[in-house]
């Protein structure tokens, strides 16, 4: 490929270079006009604040241009197939963001009198309902902020449920497939983390597990559908000898997206799961965040749930926001307020969109189009399992062996192609794994066009081209980042330079 | 169904390079006894227009504060956000967006978060800050527990300024850490005094500023007094505005700032999702949480930015991670940032000034009042008054007059018998005349 001679303007096209805030501006300009404060006292102590902060000042087009111009960096659902497995980047319908921002619902004060918001607790109420019935599990806790601080509270509950018992124990098992957040979160509870490895099937090894299990073992926490996208065949045994030894099993509900409205966690032994609502429920994943975790609960757990928590009274609402208040035995608070209300509001309103019915072939769509690419692919990937997956195919790096092809310059090659990379080297258990989620979102057309893709990179690669992907991508907006200096001499922030130091 | 792209034709078609005859194939790993065939009982799909009439009907069963004088506060404040705000964060390029793992294309999201950083750590006067955690109360909670793996101690002392929710997050944290955490009584009749409990074996002290009564504080001698014994002092910042015209806390001393930025760019949401903030030293960067961006250059030379020191997080590290946290509050830590970037210095400066004299006006205004005690001699934009009757019921009979009087602190420290008659009331830029003269003449009336 010719290179194109450098810009003046060091633009390439639609490629827009944009400097940093900081390097724009002038401190006097400001994009708000407000008005002057009112000659009023001053009862700040003496602690007002000396000196320039040093924020940059910019007019409101000045503004909107810079964000305009960095949007254009990034790629989105909204750009294309987004098949990042484990991460379920579907669709985010607009309909969410309208009523998550009407008035009397986006403005609400989380401690407005409670009789000035029943329409929201209400919503809160309705969205219990729905996760409880779908899940097939009675309680529910609303407040965690993410899937990852849901794991965390849901290990809370069983801590105390265990405490309660007289026994706190002393290990959590968890697969060696598992995402990292699980250890991390049984950690945070004082837990002992013992891996379990998997078997030639991707599943869990239920003999080592077995073996694993004793009565100093608090908790099992299974990810199911797997990370390697597999539905755990031996899930009931696995809940069965867990409870045997009085351990609770957690099931890490990042993949409910494959089975909602098909399989009740609830009935496969399930005491405790988290919901992330950004992926089974389609609430933006707004480039990293807000996410929202809440826990559906056993009978055995329900009383231990954090506060707050919604209770129905007649025909009105009220909020349980203090442990002393609470009939059962909250462990106590693990949030700010009550949860993410936000992402109640649009996940409820998808859910409601999507009806039982719309939700029971939204799985079924996804297990179908991950089906179709590891159906579609065989012959030109190598996977590491057979069939039938649920709703992401896993391969590994065995196609690509003696290429000079790594897994990585796989990835990086489909930039160019236009599509976003599936997660790569997730799960550890697979070598060089690419986890590919296409979602129940996808077109037909757009799947086929993927699959095209994916072929013919494998087939480059098999025809010694390993130059194509080792410099790839070309045509994105930068081209490969050197991590290791960035971690090495970290620049966190932006600091101003000798030139502008000397300049004030 | 409007969301699924797959029609009837396309199904049959994949099915058949599969070679399964049915979806239901699909699911046989499933035991026969969980698997459903048909959907769960909840009610069938509905059209765009059939859904947003029921949440439009649950909106106009809740008092706006939109559309009244509205006086609340206590870690969540009503601002005006610029219209360019939500309009740019809804761009389906960083709503859409997942976390940054790919950089080539995802450095709208990076360099976001590198200004986000600066600006933060501009704000707190501190050195260095994360990409954001959750909110408030648990960036606090995460404060405390790398304060411990900094100093590796297990002692933490609490200010009864702190936020209640602040404190009962950190309190759980601890709790599940085995960490041993002390809190002092809540303290609004003078300063309470937590340098002479500061010991060899206190991991940090956290205070607030302001303090939840609305005081602001000078916690410079706190901070010497720490440092003395090896301790740091962790600052909580409820009400990020105040960062405009208040010495940041980096100024008096601070080891590790945990903020709400909600104030900015974000609304208020029933309380979630905000975007809780972080800054510290760098010397203990290696200790925080949550996602860092930072700076490097592509295979060009060209500059770029990546998530960097990744060895903290739970996907390297597993159960040694410093937090199992795996998201940030990306899309608010945007709202965030364009509202801050638009205010500017100048801006900034300004909207703080307009706060603290709405503030004052409403303290001279409620001083007015018979039997209504303004307890406060310093403040920002929240003060704290005592009234002759228990506080919730003034606030339920000014709702029923369509005024939103603040929040009864017995709302969030109900065990504290002294809470009963004390109501924490805030004014930002949102408040006018109209809205204070309102307050007054409705407290008038319900006292």
């Amino acid at each position: 490929m010719a290179v194109a001679a450098e810009t003046i303007s060091g633009h390439r096209g639609l490629i827009l270079e944009e400097p940093l805030l900081f390097e724009q501006g002038s401190p006097e300009k400001c994009g708000v006009d407000l008005p002057p404060a009112p000659p009023t006292g001053d009862h700040l102590a003496g602690l007002r604040r000396r000196g320039a902060i040093g924020l940059p000042g910019l007019s409101e087009p000045e503004v909107v241009r810079h964000y305009l111009r960095l949007s254009q960096k990034n790629y989105s659902i909204d750009s294309g197939l987004f098949p990042l497995g484990s991460c379920t980047m579907k669709h985010n319908p607009r309909l969410n963001e309208v009523v998550a921002r009407l008035p009397g619902l986006g403005d609400l004060h989380p401690l407005q009198p409670v009789a000035t918001v029943q329409g929201a607790l209400s919503l809160m109420h309705t969205l219990a309902h729905w996760l409880q019935t779908l899940t097939g599990l009675p309680a529910v806790a609303l407040s965690p902020a993410a899937g990852a601080h849901g794991e965390l509270v849901g290990m809370m509950a069983i801590r105390a449920a265990l405490e309660d018992r007289g026994d706190p124990r002393r290990r959590v098992l968890v697969p060696e497939s598992a995402h990292g957040t699980n250890p991390a979160s049984a950690a945070a509870c004082g837990y002992a983390v013992d891996a379990i490895p998997a078997d030639a099937r991707g599943r869990v090894d239920v003999e080592r597990l077995r073996a694993a299990l004793a009565p100093d073992v608090a908790a099992v926490m299974v990810t199911n559908p797997n990370t390697c996208g597999l539905f755990e065949t031996d899930v009931q045994e696995i809940a069965e000898a867990a409870h045997a030894v009085g351990a609770f099993f957690y099931c890490d509900g990042a993949n409910f997206n494959a089975i909602v409205g098909r399989v009740r966690p609830g009935d496969l032994g399930v005491d405790c799961m988290h919901i992330n609502l950004h992926k089974t429920f389609s609430t933006p994943h707004g480039g990293g965040g807000p996410g929202s975790g809440p826990v559906v609960m056993s009978a055995a757990l329900a009383p231990f749930a954090p506060v707050p928590f919604v209770v129905k009274d007649g025909d009105g609402f009220r909020l349980v926001e203090h442990t002393m208040h609470a009939a059962g035995k909250p462990f106590g608070r693990a949030k700010g307020f009550h949860g993410q209300f936000g992402m109640f509001v649009r996940a409820l309103a998808y859910m409601m969109s999507m009806g039982a019915d719309g939700l029971y072939q939204a799985s079924a769509d996804a297990v179908l189009a991950a089906n179709y690419i590891l159906a579609s692919l065989e012959g030109s990937l190598s996977a590491p399992f057979p069939g039938p997956c649920m709703h992401e195919a896993l391969f590994d790096d065995r196609f690509l062996r003696d290429t000079g092809v790594t897994t990585l310059d796989f990835a990086k090659a489909l930039i160019d192609e236009g599509f976003h990379p599936m997660t790569v080297y997730f799960p550890l258990v697979v070598h060089g794994a690419m986890l590919v989620e296409p979602t129940e979102t996808e077109s037909k057309a757009s799947l086929d066009q993927f699959i095209a893709t994916m072929k013919g990179l494998a087939a480059r690669a098999s025809a010694g081209d390993a130059a194509h992907f080792r410099d790839a991508p070309h045509r994105a907006p930068r081209r490969r980042l050197d991590e290791t200096r960035a971690a090495r001499k970290p620049v966190l922030r932006w600091r101003p330079t000798d030139v502008d130091r000397a300049a004030e | 169904m409007r969301y699924l792209p797959l029609t009837e034709a396309d199904r049959e078609a994949m099915l058949a390079v599969i070679g399964a005859d049915s979806v239901d194939e699909l699911f046989r790993d499933v035991p026969d006894s969980a698997r459903r065939t048909t959907p769960v009982d909840l009610p069938m799909h509905q059209d765009e227009a059939s859904v947003e009439r029921t949440f439009r009907a649950l909106a106009a069963r809740n008092l706006s504060p939109a559309s009244c004088p509205s006086f609340l506060g206590a870690g969540i404040y009503r601002h005006h956000v610029p219209a360019a705000v939500d309009h740019l964060i809804q761009r389906g390029e960083f709503m859409t967006a997942y976390t940054p793992y790919q950089p080539e294309i995802a450095q709208g999201t990076l360099q976001y978060l590198f200004e986000f950083q600066t600006q933060v750590a501009l704000i707190t006067g501190m050195e260095v800050a994360n990409a954001s955690l959750y909110d408030g109360a648990t960036a606090c909670a995460e404060a405390v527990a790398m304060a411990c793996r900094a100093t590796r101690r297990r002692r933490i002392l609490v200010s009864g300024g702190l936020h209640p929710h602040y404190r009962a997050v950190a309190e759980t944290y601890c709790r599940f850490l085995s960490l041993d955490l002390t809190t002092l009584p809540p303290c609004w009749s003078g300063d309470e005094e937590p340098s002479p409990r500061v010991d060899a074996d206190t991991a940090c002290v956290v205070v607030q500023n302001p303090d939840l009564f609305g005081r602001v504080h000078d916690y410079s001698g706190l901070a010497r007094a720490c440092h003395a014994q090896g301790a740091l002092l962790v600052v909580a910042v409820a009400e990020v505005v105040s960062l405009g015209m208040l010495a940041p806390p980096g100024a008096m001393g601070a080891d590790i700032v945990a903020g709400e930025g909600q104030s900015l760019g974000n609304a208020a949401s029933f309380g979630g999702p905000t975007v809780g903030l972080m800054a510290t030293r760098d010397r203990f960067v290696r200790q925080m949480p949550g996602r860092l961006v930072g700076e490097t250059v592509d295979l060009d030379g060209r500059r770029g930015f990546v998530l960097t020191l990744s060895t903290r997080e739970q996907h390297i590290r597993r159960e040694k991670a410093t937090s199992n946290i795996c998201t940030n509050s990306g899309l608010c830590a945007l709202a965030f940032t364009i509202h801050l970037a638009l205010l500017g210095e100048a801006g900034f400066t300004r909207l703080a000034e307009v706060n603290h004299a709405r503030a004052c006006q409403l303290a001279e205004a409620l001083a007015t009042v018979p039997d209504v005690n303004v307890l406060n001699r310093t403040f920002f934009n929240e003060i704290t008054v005592r009234l002759p009757r228990d506080a919730g019921s003034v606030v339920d009979a000014l709702a029923a007059r369509g005024i939103l009087g603040g929040v009864p602190l017995s709302r969030l420290l109900p065990a504290w018998r002294e809470a009963q008659p004390l109501l924490l009331l805030a004014a930002t830029e949102t408040v006018n005349d109209q809205d204070i003269d309102a307050l007054v003449a409705a407290l008038r009336e319900v006292l």
